[in-house]
């Protein structure tokens, strides 16, 4: 199965520390499944194969409507078997729940269709969220807008985003790894586009902080890491990079163009206009579009606008 | 004995000449649309679930289409996202919450208690014209703009987002009047209009479903109305009742949406549940297993239903405490479905067993109702949940449960009551290729969402990672066959009305009292009310009982 390239046919890579534990309950459910519905549909073509009526008069071979140890049996047994269910499953919800005392906190902010994460030293990353191996990292979360839900299949947890309200999750990662970010409430247009990452690394690389440093990565022209940035914040969402219309203008072409605003004069595209619109987007909404862009000040860094515009110029 | 009574009277009238039946009564388009009788209503119904369910169906197909591969196949996320939208709204308000009980229950129900019509004839048929409002609102909504917010309408995005949203929730309100006019018909109808010697313990399992449903409908579906209202009144009005930028509490949105659709999917699978046990008796000439069961379950369900909307909400914020009181509530809903399964499975031991068309229908039931059922254990379970919530494996359990359930037992139905309905039966061979048409497919679609769902596949999705694209091209495959199944199927209903054999008053050998009469019935069913004396499901046996 191409889905399951490390984890097992079911399930992804178990990556945090709560995870065996939801996968022994997931395994311990998937088997009373395949007990249940092998025995009732053994039990059925069983049935149906011998008492198959053979000549069209043929009766019933009894009529038995009723007995009682059978069907107290029947309802006992999978009430047992359902409280075991309820209470394993809370207790590792509320492992789930509750984070430990001392975790590192990260703020996270959804909106449409971004995840801005705040590290207590003030480092910002949009769509990167940079965690330490073997600490636990809670989360504290809200959204600008609407719902989202912050979902890393790989830690098995999944926490509602909501505006006005601070929601939280945690997890622990053993091991240095990459893991994906969904957004699971649907929000809109870009809501299949709004993933971001988890860097799990070592306690070294994370003592070491380069993580916190913004630079052209080494063989890469400014227009080739644009090109990785025009992905990580997610700026392909809503604006295309072949002239097609998405939720705001297209990239294509983009400099030198002229765009009429809204309420305004026109105005030629150009560096200035670029990063004004990145910083401030509500300021200039260029006509037959709706306001819809968050802002990305204090979030992007000014060698990566430079990077990003290097390759919006690129595309001609 | 009313065995010999009604096996006389069918003998009696398999050799009438065939008398003026309820489609040759009256002619004409508008003895149609000014109908009472509830058979003409239930034939109206059952045309218009039909439509809604193509309808719905195509939107599916387009859906799965869209996701052959990542990126864009055929359309753009906004046209996606009003696609699915507009496919679960649908198949949920046009198509399943009336489906059975309004289609086949408004025609068998009566004629089920011996009795002449329903309580409130106009009533039943003001039903009929508010479905029809709502369904011309709903597709209003979509020509004016569309919506797509999910059929669910969360909020704050529903109050924020441009597009018909205050139509489309103002289609659903009405549409749930229709509903409230339906349940409302039938707990009057049951309790007041059962023939002499129809007591509680006689009436055919459907009946005790269809008395459930109903009480869900008139208790849950108000609250649908008043939580759609509330969030018109804020997109139109400004009032912050949702809305966190007006002071409102998105969270409690879900509270009140849940609180109706949460009993809803049990207004939506009661009725199939019902049928399937006329199913299983009529096909092996078997007394139901377990009758008071399988009847008080039904009751059972429509109780505890309405105490578990919290598990929608185990991740959205809801307190730890109340996540886990919902999940304990859930698993005690569990247990009514699994003794039905049971007694099912069982009600087949020692039968007369034949694989007619609404038999091979109850055995799909049977078996993806039991994968249904069984898969939510995975999701009342509050560890994995966690993990699952909003990913395709909800989106597989709810269809396993829906479609594997519902709507198997709606084409059982179907087939089932066809030659009552029309007095015509139906092509059997071609039947029963299309039924494994629909099973093939149905399991191709659905079963790689579990897999998906389990890797982290988020629902409503329009792009997705590349790694979950052989599974989606699988997912996608499996929906032509079921698309193809459920052409034949149109193919040979139709061929049936034209040119099917004539049916016989009582193909199936039932025993229920809607097969005392001939096929289609006479207007007023019965030319006189009949006297019960047992049960539905009182079938002879072949041999006297064994000694054990």
């Amino acid at each position: 199965m191409a889905s399951a390239q490390e984890g097992t046919f079911w399930l992804p890579p178990a990556k945090s520390t709560v995870a065996g534990d939801v996968d022994g309950l997931y395994d311990f459910i998937l088997w009373l499944n395949i007990i249940f519905f092998v025995a009732i549909t053994a039990a059925t073509i069983y049935f149906v194969v011998k008492y198959r009526r053979k000549s069209n008069d043929q009766l019933a071979r009894s009529q038995v409507g009723h007995n009682t140890l059978l069907e107290a049996t029947w309802t006992f047994v999978p009430l047992v078997l359902c409280l075991v269910l309820f209470v394993w499953g809370f207790r590792i919800f509320l492992d789930l729940t509750v984070a430990p005392e001392g975790s590192y906190q990260v703020q996270v902010t959804g909106e449409k269709w971004k995840w801005t994460f705040t590290h207590p030293d003030g480092t910002v990353r949009v769509n990167e969220l940079h965690a330490p191996a073997g600490q636990p990292v809670k989360l504290i979360m809200s959204s600008r807008d609407v719902l989202h839900s912050f979902f890393v299949p790989d830690f098995r947890i999944k926490q509602d985003v909501v505006p006005n309200r601070y929601s939280t999750v945690w997890f622990e990662a053993p091991e240095p790894g990459d893991s994906q970010i969904f957004c699971t409430e649907y929000c809109g247009t870009g809501h299949s586009g709004m993933l971001a990452m988890v860097h799990v690394l070592s306690p070294e690389e994370w003592t070491k902080g380069d993580w916190r440093k913004v630079e052209l990565p080494e063989g890469k022209s400014m227009a080739e890491w644009g090109g990785d940035l025009y992905k990580k914040y997610t700026c392909n969402t809503c604006h295309s990079i072949d002239g097609s219309r998405l939720v705001g203008p297209s990239f294509k072409g983009l400099f030198g163009r002229e765009e009429k605003i809204q309420g305004g004069p026109s105005v030629v595209v150009d560096e200035n206009y670029f990063r004004e619109s990145v910083h401030d987007p509500q300021a200039k909404i260029v006509e037959g579009y709706a306001p819809a862009m968050p802002t990305f000040k204090g979030q992007i860094q000014d060698v990566e606008l430079d990077a990003l515009m290097a390759f919006v110029k690129s595309l001609k | 004995m009313q065995a010999t009574t009604t096996t006389q009277a069918l003998v009696d009238h398999a050799d009438d000449p065939h008398e003026v039946d309820y489609i040759h009564a009256k002619k004409g388009l508008m003895s149609w649309l000014t109908t009472v009788d509830h058979k003409r209503i239930g034939v109206m119904y059952l045309m218009a679930v039909c439509a809604a369910f193509l309808f719905g169906g195509v939107l599916a197909l387009l859906i799965r289409a869209e996701l052959w591969g990542p990126g864009e196949t055929l359309f753009g996320a906004d046209t996606y996202n009003r696609v699915f939208t507009l496919h679960g709204l649908v198949m949920v308000f046009l198509f399943i919450v009336p489906g059975i009980p309004a289609a086949f229950g408004n025609f068998v129900l009566p004629l089920m208690l011996g009795a002449k019509d329903v309580a409130f004839p106009r009533l039943n048929l003001a039903s009929w014209y508010i479905y029809m409002i709502g369904t011309v609102m709903a597709l209003w909504s979509v020509i004016a703009g569309g919506v797509d917010t999910g059929w669910t309408f969360y909020t704050p995005y529903s109050t924020g987002v441009s597009g018909s949203v205050v139509m489309m929730t103002m289609s659903a309100f009405v549409l749930g009047f229709s509903s409230i006019f339906t349940g409302m018909n039938f707990i009057v109808t049951v309790h007041k209009m059962r023939a002499p010697g129809l007591t509680w313990d006689r009436l055919p399992l459907s009946v005790w479903a269809f008395y459930a449903t109903a009480i869900i409908q008139v208790m849950a579906t108000p609250v649908l109305a008043i939580t759609l209202a509330l969030l018109a009144m804020e997109r139109a009005l400004g009032v912050g009742i949702f809305d966190p930028a007006l002071g409102g509490d998105p969270v409690l949105f879900q509270h009140f949406f849940w609180f109706y659709s949460h009993p809803a999917v049990y207004i939506m699978i009661l009725p199939g549940m019902g049928v399937m046990s006329e199913f299983i008796t009529t096909f092996s000439r078997k007394k139901i297993f377990g009758y008071r069961a399988i009847a008080l379950s039904s009751l059972a369900i429509a109780i505890i239903s309405f105490l578990v909307w919290g598990h929608h909400m185990f991740v959205s914020g809801q307190s730890v405490y109340a996540g886990m009181v919902f999940s304990f509530l859930t698993f005690l809903v569990a247990i009514p479905s699994a003794i039905k399964v049971l007694n099912w499975t069982a009600t087949l031991y020692h039968g007369s067993i034949k694989l007619d068309t609404p038999m091979i229908y109850a055995l799909w039931f049977l078996i993806l109702f039991t994968v249904g059922g069984l898969t939510g254990l995975f999701l009342g379970t509050l560890g994995t949940d966690v993990h699952l919530h909003d990913t395709y494996f909800v989106v597989a359990h709810f269809h396993y449960v829906m479609m594997g359930g519902t709507v198997m037992a709606f084409f059982g139905a179907l087939h089932y009551w066809w030659p009552k309905m029309f007095g015509r039966m139906y092509n059997e061979k071609l039947a029963r290729i299309a039924a494994c048409f629909v099973f093939f497919g149905f399991n191709l679609t659905f079963f790689t969402q579990f897999i998906l769902g389990s890797q982290g596949m988020p629902r409503r999705y329009y792009d997705y990672l590349p790694k979950f694209e052989t599974l989606h091209k699988v997912s996608t495959s499996g929906t032509w066959f079921l698309g193809v199944g459920v052409l034949m199927m149109m193919y040979y209903f139709l061929k049936s009305l034209r040119s099917g054999e004539k049916a016989p008053a009582n193909p199936w050998g039932a025993r229920s009292l809607e097969w005392s009469i001939q096929s289609p019935p006479i207007e007023h069913n019965f030319h006189e009310i009949p006297t019960v004396v047992e049960g539905p499901y009182e079938y002879p046996q072949a041999v006297p009982a064994k000694a054990s």
